[in-house]
């Protein structure tokens, strides 16, 4: 049973909630953000990020109603940034529901100011990654719906099971919806708290209509937690299966370069990298638009910035074990294809993966960087582009050059290929200032039970000079 | 059908038929450990029919008021399962009954390929018996609620904790009941409409 | 039997079309809308620049389809149904026929879809083709529906009509007297009834001139006999007959013979499962030539030091008594090959055989025929006929014409086919003389001697017209038309006969009555016969007896026989797109890549890696290239291989008037090719700093990895006769078997396709691509597209250099989907749209493929395509009549790929179904690319009958899978190529 309470095996020094705020304080300063005006910074975000995302859907129209001609993608290089693309947002998908459920079951209480917005990201990310496996099909009308196991009128055929590609539909599915539940659960209390506090009809019908009536009585949060609890338990083997069964598209394949069995936990750790970057990027740009230092505080960021060192070794490991197996297998051909990453036509693309994921992670192990917050933005922005470097490293290096000499090729990008990437950026950051901006970005009664336990710990004084 | 729906919604003008007036006593306190002392007290005074608001899952507040483990549990293991063997057969009825193909020259249905859209499937299917689950069990959407005729009732999801004691609790008496929890410390009573 | 299809055909095609559409709608400019057949730049996909135009033409061309799909013929029809006998709907007829290039003819047999001749195939029964053809023959199919031919009779540019033109040439006839200013300009023909022709018009008009002449042409040939045997004469090799065979400066199995014959007979000798020993082919020639790729040997030098090449062979072999001059440029490494070669040939005599290519000057052809007599090759391996045509030097009869011309002596030019205007040398210029007169250009399309003429005419296609030709050994055949002009065009057969009066202008009845004076009394019955067969028996030539009094040839030739002088030369050869020219607008052939370079969609200066660094070039690196003070710019290429101080250009480029497909593709090099230099000569080169896009499809050029510099094996294997001897006796060495993880899948009954390819006999001549092209309705890309790595091409040939870059060896590997019987491909497409069937063919269902490209990436030999735009979105609606009714047009979105020409497999089951269920037999199925091979190099069939051909060839020792060891389980394997090496040259 979710167990809220003090736990003595827990040091909570410095507070996880700072600056003595009580209950009200917390509901106040979470709700303003959706109550009050949005601030100018707010504003300036959306001017950034709306005609990006109109930029994506114009390439994708485009896209669509010319052919896959429109990309670089060629012979031999049949997948280019489409799937480089997929892979990555997948890959920041997973900080999400890791941060909500893995943390949750360790009882990380420190996860609480952040896994709301941590899982909105999720999300969106899952939703930016979805767009590419459809829409890099020649025949996206036809992929819609023929991807998934429906009876057909027009072949009367049905999938095939085997192909790596049907698990990443179910794989990748599965996963936006768990998260979207697991989401949505987690808001019903704080919607709750918006309805109870709404002053406007509207606000109080709308906000009424999604808390569906919750009450928050005893028997409410007794099934409540355990709902938690266990969608806690079911994300956690989906989030690591999710990347497991993407890699899957490319260790299943007899490629040099992808067929390797390291693929899954490194594709894993790579996720779990990239995603926490990301929500360091945008835990910081939250704070500086919201300034919420108190709620997100510089103990969250930091150990985020561990979790990034952590996994910035695994994944400069899996580099390093790579080069080793594929001479220690003895065969050319494994041989070639990474000699030809780190010295062929694209070294520049390996090595700004080795300097963005190895390097640039390196700076953690200093206190001074974990604890600055421009060092952390600049260090997340190298670690975000270096994860697409991985991807785009692993995709195009493998197919350009494979195994025989006279289907050699090489992958030039477009400019419909760069509009779409920054298209789905775009759309990303629209859909979480439209978050920030609508929703409680901290899950409101989370943070009062962190804060409970404070006060049972007499760190704070949650009730006097509170609001009678 | 509708109205059933409508009325199980507890939209207004749809209520279902209350037959008694009164809900219950509700009573406010300042922290959980108030609260939990006024229901121990309550436990003691002999009172069974109780329910607690709070902005947050108090620990010890489902002991205190004797609740039952919740069977949510069971409800996903079922369907689980039901994921995983849904998984199995479609795999199997498509690939080697209904529409055979020669695929690389591999067999028409085996466990190993098999094995990702299995646990896809369970997981999926779990995860929607959680959620519908925990609807079932409390009782959501439910839009109308007499808790919501008492006066403060918002206070209950901001920073407040409140003890309601409900009038099918055989012990009950309202005016009692409103004395009783003013004795435990309430800072504000009410007897609520139902 | 054939009239009655040709009156149907006349209501199919062309004349209906553009009548009913001129009644729809008579604007005049929606009429010269139609006449175009399509908008400017409706081919824009060609050169893919501007996409957005693409979507209007596709407008276009469905109103196109809309109204021709909707109107009724005017013409009365004849039903089907009583139409040709054993027609049945839906089934193709065939019919044989014969088409001639540079005076050498090829018998074919055309394939008809309802009306619509859309294939063509080799006559086995003819001498030159033995059922093969080659690329261009394949393509011209595509020239018949091309929508940019000439439509319209004009006079300088104004639309008229025969009638008006016949009126006109009646009225400047009679003015003619006795012809001392008519002039006729025509291609080398073979022609029977055309020589008929010819002889009545010198009779009619005495001082008329027929000038015949080619860009590409055996003049020299027929030259150098006369020197050496005192008439005008025709070598007939017969390769086969040859255990050693020397080429000088000669492609005989490349562009220097139009025909399969060479081929054929030379691939025979390079099987060692026929038992006969494996022949031995030196070559030396300055291009790396598709014969230098199969040589045993071959020795890079200058085409000006041929002559030094065969006079010190000449006198190794001591060919007279007489003392031989050596002429500098047989250099050291040249001494010791040409030591060894004289020996091989003399450890031959009777065996052996020397030629030389048309470039080369007569008195080498003389030497060379000397060389044949000395070692008794005469009536072996060698034997002369008289020539086809009527020899002539062209050259000095184009001057003469000039001259002529430039007098204006000149006072009707009549110039019946071919581009003259474009092709002939440059030291005229030929437009502004053409201006000077009343010329007559009939013209296929509307080039550059159509501009320059005063009446131009509509040609007709060889598929549209009666006629008949002769092979190089005089074999003669019917051209037999299969459709109606489709344009109103005329042969220059019936031009001729306009000139020359005859009262019948119709071709057939000039054909007609041609053969059966010919023939007398049982005309009727030979006449049916040769329509039939498509040759008519006994008109070979016999073999002349000849004999050479060497020590006075040499005399003869020897002052004619002058060092080389130093320094950069150019050689002009035919192109591997275009020939001459005369398929510079068929887009099938300009994406189809040069053998050698791998280049689509141009020529290039061809030069060696030596003289590149020594000038500081680089591939795409534009040259000036000057001689006799013309200039010409053509970008450089380096091929390994190509001789030093030499540049190779291919002609029929750069076309200015054309179509929409060749105009402006490539840089035309006739401009430096004057009378001087017309096949090589000292040229100087210099850069021009400019650069210049060439693309090719194959961008790495041998086994050898970079980075690592490990060569890759278990793609092709190569040994020499020793190795393959040694080998042969442990019998064919089976790779143990990797474990599988899975029960194999039974293929142990019924029909299993399979595929064996010989790279031993395949020469890499791309007959096969273009075939693949027609049958599966392959569609182009053009260069752009070809550039991204998006060729179409369901057959490709590998080409691979081996040893060191200067002088290395070249190994051709068609690579096709090998239909692996563990396709990776399948196992990795989500939607199952590619899976097996249960013969073992590996089947694309197009219309199930949503194109997420994984089995493309998963494909270890890459022979998947994907249609990564609507390449057929702007096919004008003429260009579909050329479409195979038997197979999808594949849409944009989807991917494609070989499929063992899975709907003639189908059209053979049915076939054999319907004669009483019986087995297909052996050979039954050809496979487009194999039907096609001149040097049966592909071999397809059932894998599961021990006796079928390609279960036998699978059982060779050099029988392997390209990347074995992935265990793919392909069903195409490979037959090792083998060399025969002179022990003393290795």
């Amino acid at each position: 049973m979710a167990d809220l309470a003090i736990d003595p095996r827990m040091e909570l020094n410095p507070p996880l909630v700072q600056g003595g705020m009580t209950y009200s304080d917390v509901t106040d300063k979470i709700s303003s953000i959706v109550e009050g005006k949005a601030p100018k910074r707010w504003y300036i975000g959306m001017a950034v990020a709306v005609p990006l995302a109109l930029l994506l859907f114009a390439c994708l129209g485009y896209l669509v109603a010319t052919g896959i001609g429109v990309w670089g993608n060629n012979s031999p290089v049949g997948w280019g940034w489409d799937i480089t693309n997929f892979v990555w947002w997948i890959g920041i998908g997973h900080a999400g529901t890791l941060i909500s459920a893995i943390l949750f079951l360790f009882r990380q209480k420190w996860r609480t100011s952040i896994n709301r917005a941590a899982e909105a990201m999720t999300l969106f990310a899952v939703a930016c990654a979805a767009i590419y496996p459809l829409f890099h099909t020649g025949r996206p009308w036809r992929a819609a719906y023929w991807l998934f196991p429906l009876p057909n009128e027009y072949l009367h055929m049905w999938q095939n099971f085997r192909s790596p590609l049907m698990w990443d539909v179910f794989a990748v599915s599965t996963y936006g919806t768990v998260s979207a539940l697991f989401w949505f659960v987690g808001l019903i209390p704080d919607l709750a708290t918006l309805r109870d506090r709404a002053t406007t009809p509207l606000r109080k019908k709308i906000y009424g209509l999604l808390s569906l009536g919750w009450r928050g009585s005893a028997t409410q949060w007794r099934h409540y937690e355990l709902a938690y609890l266990l969608l806690a338990g079911l994300s956690t083997p989906l989030v690591l299966s999710v990347h497991s069964i993407v890699s899957f598209d490319f260790a299943t394949s007899l490629l040099p370069g992808w067929h390797t069995t390291i693929f899954p936990p490194y594709f894993v750790a790579g996720a779990v990298f990239s995603g926490f970057a990301m929500v360091v990027t945008l835990m910081t740009l939250a704070r500086w638009i919201y300034g919420l230092e108190n709620l997100i505080t510089m103990k969250h960021l930091e150990n985020m910035c561990k979790v990034m060192l952590a996994t910035g070794m695994i994944v400069g490991f899996a580099y390093g074990t790579e080069f080793f197996i594929a001479w220690y297998s003895a065969n050319q051909y494994e041989r070639f294809i990474f000699l030809n990453r780190a010295f062929g036509p694209y070294w520049w693309a390996y090595w700004s993966m080795i300097a963005c994921n190895v390097v640039a992670p390196q700076f953690f192990w200093f206190q001074r960087f974990r604890t600055s917050i421009p060092a952390m933005f600049i260090l997340s922005i190298f670690i975000n582009i270096g994860m697409w470097f991985e991807r785009f490293v692993i995709i195009a290096t493998s197919l350009h050059r494979d195994f025989l000499p006279s289907s050699w090729g090489y992958f030039r990008p477009t400019w419909v290929d760069i509009g779409t990437y920054v298209g789905t950026i775009g759309l990303f950051l629209t859909l979480f200032l439209l978050f920030l901006r609508f929703l409680p970005a901290i899950a409101i009664s989370e943070v009062k039970g962190v804060l409970h336990q404070q006060v049972s710990a007499g760190q704070a004084a949650p009730v006097h000079g509170g609001s009678h | 059908m509708l109205e059933a729906v409508l009325s199980r919604l507890g939209l207004p003008g749809y209520e279902s038929g209350a037959q008694q007036q009164v809900y219950g006593v509700i009573g406010e306190f300042a922290t959980p450990e108030d609260l939990l002392r006024a229901i121990r007290t309550a436990r003691a005074a002999g009172y069974t029919q109780m329910e607690a608001y709070s902005p947050f899952p108090i620990h010890g507040v489902d002991e205190a008021l004797g609740a039952p483990r919740s069977p949510l549990g069971r409800i996903v293991i079922v369907f689980g399962l039901l994921g995983l063997s849904a998984a199995v057969l479609l795999q199997w009825w498509t690939g080697a009954v209904d529409y055979k193909l020669i695929i690389a020259g591999k067999p028409l249905f085996a466990f190993e390929p098999s094995v990702p859209i299995m646990f896809e499937l369970s997981v999926l299917l779990s995860a929607f018996a959680t959620v519908l689950g925990l609807f079932h069990l409390t009782r959501l959407p439910t839009y109308y609620h007499p808790l919501f005729n008492y006066s403060r009732h918002a206070a209950a999801s901001n920073d407040r904790f409140l003890l309601a004691i409900e009038a099918r609790d055989p012990k009950f008496r309202a005016e009692e009941a409103k004395l009783f929890l003013d004795s435990c410390g309430s800072l504000h009573t009410e007897v609520v409409e139902a | 039997m054939n009239e009655l299809i040709q009156l149907n055909l006349s209501n199919l095609t062309g004349r209906k079309y553009w009548r009913s559409l001129n009644q729809l709608a008579d604007t005049p400019e929606f009429r010269q809308w139609v006449e175009r057949e399509f908008p400017e730049g409706a081919s824009e996909l060609l050169d893919s620049g501007s996409r957005r135009t693409l979507l209007k033409l596709m407008a276009a061309g469905f109103g196109l389809a809309g109204l021709t799909a909707c109107r009724r013929p005017v013409e009365k029809i004849l039903p089907l149904s009583k139409g040709v006998e054993g027609y049945v709907h839906g089934r193709p007829l065939h019919y044989a026929t014969a088409v001639q290039a540079c005076g050498a003819a090829t018998g074919l047999i055309v394939e008809c879809n309802d009306g619509r001749p859309t294939k063509v195939e080799g006559n086995p029964r003819h001498p030159f083709s033995l059922g093969a053809t080659n690329a261009f023959q394949q393509a011209m199919i595509l020239d018949l529906y091309d929508p940019d031919r000439a439509r319209q009779v004009q006079k300088q540019g104004v639309k008229s009509g025969w009638a008006q033109f016949e009126s006109w040439w009646l009225e400047a006839a009679s003015k003619l007297g006795d012809g001392a200013g008519l002039r006729i300009l025509s291609p080398r023909t073979a022609s029977p009834s055309l020589d008929a022709l010819k002889a009545e018009i010198a009779k009619k008009y005495p001082n008329s001139v027929w000038v015949e002449y080619d860009a590409v042409n055996f003049d020299r040939v027929v030259e150098g006999a006369r020197l050496a045997f005192g008439q005008p004469l025709m070598p007939q090799y017969r390769f086969d007959q040859a255990d050693v065979v020397v080429a000088l400066d000669c492609d005989f199995l490349g562009l220097d013979t139009m025909t399969a014959q060479p081929v054929k007979q030379f691939a025979a000798r390079r099987r060692p499962e026929e038992g006969r020993e494996l022949n031995r082919l030196y070559a030396v020639e300055p291009n790396f030539t598709v014969t230098g790729a199969m040589a045993d040997h071959r020795l890079r030098a200058r085409a000006s030091d041929i002559a030094a090449v065969a006079l010190a062979l000449a006198r190794e072999l001591n060919v007279s008594g007489a003392e031989l001059k050596v002429l500098d440029g047989a250099g050291g490494r040249q001494k010791k090959f040409l030591a060894a070669v004289a020996k091989d040939l003399l450890a031959h005599k009777g065996r052996s055989l020397v030629l030389a290519g048309p470039r080369q000057p007569a008195e080498v052809h003389a030497l060379v025929a000397l060389i044949n007599q000395a070692l008794g090759n005469l009536g072996q391996t060698v034997s002369y006929t008289r020539p086809p045509f009527a020899p002539a030097d062209s050259l000095a009869a184009v001057r003469q014409l000039a001259g002529d011309l430039a007098a204006g002596r000149v006072t009707v030019l009549f110039a019946l086919g071919g581009n003259p205007v474009y092709s002939l040398p440059a030291d005229h210029n030929w437009a502004e003389l053409f201006r000077k007169t009343a010329a007559v250009a009939l013209a296929f399309d509307e080039n550059e001697t159509w501009k320059a003429a005063l009446w131009q005419l509509p040609e007709a296609h060889p598929f549209e017209a009666w006629g008949d030709v002769r092979a190089l050994d005089g074999t003669a055949s019917i051209q037999q038309p299969q459709i109606q002009p489709l344009f109103g065009g005329r042969s220059a057969l019936e031009i001729a006969a306009l000139i020359a009066g005859r009262p019948q202008r119709r071709g057939y009845d000039i054909v007609r009555s041609y053969w059966t004076s010919q023939w007398g009394a049982d005309a009727e019955k030979k006449w049916q016969q040769a329509l039939y067969e498509g040759v008519i028996e006994g008109t070979r030539f016999p073999a002349v007896e000849v004999k050479a009094d060497a020590a006075r040839v040499l005399a003869a030739i020897q002052p004619a026989l002058k060092a080389a002088p130093a320094g950069i030369e150019t050689v002009f050869y035919p192109s591997w797109h275009t020939f001459d020219g005369r398929f510079a607008n068929n887009a099938w052939m300009q994406e189809t890549p040069d053998p050698m370079t791998k280049l689509v969609w141009d020529n290039a200066a061809l030069l060696s890696p030596a003289t590149a660094r020594r000038l500081g070039v680089q591939d795409g690196d534009v040259l000036e290239l000057s001689a006799g003070g013309r200039q010409i710019h053509c970008p450089a290429m380096v091929l390994p291989g190509h001789a030093d101080d030499s540049i190779s250009l291919q002609l029929g480029f750069g076309r200015a008037a054309c179509g929409r497909v060749g105009r402006g593709v490539g840089h035309r090099v006739e401009g430096l090719r004057a009378e001087a230099n017309f096949w090589f000569g000292p040229a100087e080169v210099r850069r021009t700093g400019a650069k210049y896009k060439l693309v090719t499809t194959q961008e790495h050029h041998t086994l050898i990895e970079p980075i690592t510099g490990l060569k890759r094996n278990n793609i092709v294997e190569e040994f020499t006769v020793e190795e393959y001897r040694r080998r042969a006796e442990h019998g064919k060495h089976e790779p143990h078997p990797p474990t599988d993880l899975f029960p194999e899948f039974d293929y142990s009954k019924g029909y299993q396709w399979g595929m064996a390819i010989d790279l031993n006999a395949c020469i890499g001549c791309n007959a096969c691509m273009v075939a693949c092209t027609a049958e599966n309705n392959i569609p182009v890309v053009g260069k752009e597209q070809v550039g991204k790595g998006r060729e179409m091409h369901w057959i490709r040939l590998d080409r691979y250099f081996s040893g060191e870059e200067d002088d290395p060896q070249a190994v051709m590997q068609p690579m096709a989907c090998v239909q692996c019987e563990k396709a990776p491909c399948e196992s990795v497409c989500p939607v199952a749209a590619t899976a097996h069937s249960p013969e073992g063919i590996n089947e694309m269902a197009y219309n199930r493929c949503v194109g997420t490209r994984y089995c493309l990436n998963n494909c270890p030999y890459k022979v998947r395509r994907f249609n990564f735009l609507n390449w057929n979105k702007d096919v004008p609606e003429i260009r579909k009549m050329v479409f195979n009714p038997d197979v999808t047009v594949r849409m944009r979105g989807v991917m494609e790929k070989c499929n063992y020409c899975v709907q003639r497999i189908e059209e053979k089951r049915s076939q054999a179904k319907a004669e009483g269920r019986r087995p297909i037999r052996d050979g039954e199925v050809l496979t487009a690319c194999q039907q096609v091979c001149p040097a049966d190099a592909i071999v397809f069939g059932n894998i599961n009958d021990p006796e079928s051909r390609v279960a036998k060839l699978k059982r060779q020792a050099r029988d392997y899978a390209v990347l074995e060891e992935l265990n793919t389980k392909p069903r195409t394997t490979y037959l090792a190529r083998l060399r025969n090496p002179n022990p003393e040259l290795v």
